[in-house]
């Protein structure tokens, strides 16, 4: 059966969904550092 | 701990290197689907992980709905201290055992439910209070990312071996569905509810969706079902080399959840912080 496509497209989609997925994590983590500064600073003054 | 975190990814990497080259090189050739039957090396411990995962949620649930009265905590002791006791002897006597399905294995019935104790016990003493709420939010939302690479690889392994995409009202692919679809609206309660009971509200929907697992993972073989038998305690049969690289994927996929699960148990701590943060700055602004 000629159907290696399929395999590499399963490949590529589970893949694709972790990095989209980490990829949120990485931009949340980012947003919350940096209104957790914002909030020292404002703290601060 | 922060230092173990690169250590591990860098280690987890290798494995998931490792266990990717076993699945799509040396792993032997299926007779009869060729190299497309690969897939299972993603979708299977994926479905594994995501059940997993729901079952932590699970557990933490109860414990966070439990904690608040002594009297109603020492009664879920108990009961989750009965059903490990009752789940390890009861598939083994023979009245029960010849009641189980065909190709079902009592070994394994008594394995799963063994460990719904030992998680209820492990996850209350290492997740005392709040903790518990972030445990659950963590493992509902990996599980969802797990559960959709379930859904999205199914469909495509789905294509060149039954001939069609989806088999509409084929229980197995259903329930499973349904169950991504109950998490998702967990995730949405979550995030766009504001009361003070939103944790307990979310707390009791994990309760009600959690018992879908059950329903997804037995519905092969209480109905006519497109989707073939399970390959460990159960009755379909897999080569031990095959069996082999599934599990060393399954530890990959473990260890890649973990790590995931670590950064994003981290992530919902800082956002309680600076939630905790603005609170403050709120009631320092109010004029007194």
């Amino acid at each position: 059966m000629n159907a290696v496509k399929f395999l590499y497209a399963a490949y590529i989609a589970t893949w694709t969904i972790h990095a989209l997925y980490i990829g949120s994590l990485v931009r949340r983590s980012a947003r919350l550092r940096r209104q957790l500064k914002e909030l020292d600073e404002s703290s601060q003054r | 701990m922060k230092r173990a975190f690169p250590i591990l990814a860098v280690l987890t990497a290798c494995l998931l290197i490792y266990a990717g080259y076993q699945a799509l090189i040396v792993a032997p050739t299926d007779a009869l689907q060729g190299d497309v039957y690969r897939i299972i090396y993603y979708h299977v411990p994926s479905a594994w992980t995501a059940f997993l995962l729901f079952f932590i949620n699970f557990i933490a649930s109860v414990q966070y709905l439990v904690r608040a009265k002594p009297s109603t905590k020492r009664a879920a002791n108990w009961i989750a201290l009965a059903i490990g006791i009752v789940g390890l002897v009861a598939p083994f006597i023979p009245v029960v055992a010849q009641q189980l399905p065909a190709g079902m294995r009592p070994s394994a019935i008594a394995t799963t439910i063994v460990l719904i104790p030992v998680f209820y016990f492990a996850i209350g003493k290492w997740f005392p209070g709040q903790a518990l709420d972030v445990l659950a939010v963590t493992s509902a939302e990996v599980g969802v990312v797990f559960c959709t690479v379930v859904l999205v690889t199914g469909p495509i392994w789905a294509r060149p071996v039954w001939g069609i995409w989806w088999a509409p009202g084929d229980i197995r692919l259903t329930s499973t569905l349904v169950l991504w679809l109950i998490y998702v609206s967990y995730l949405m309660l979550r995030r766009f509810s504001h009361s003070a009971q939103t944790h307990m509200l979310a707390a009791a929907l994990a309760v009600f969706g959690a018992l879908d697992v059950p329903l997804v993972y037995f519905s092969i073989w209480f109905f006519r079902t497109q989707h073939p038998q399970p390959v460990i305690g159960g009755g379909g049969s897999i080569d031990p080399r095959m069996l082999q690289v599934l599990l060393l994927n399954w530890l990959a996929f473990l260890c890649f959840a973990f790590l995931v699960c670590w950064s994003r148990y981290r992530l919902e701590a800082l956002h309680r912080e600076v939630e905790e943060e603005q609170a403050l700055e709120s009631l320092n602004g109010v004029p007194q």
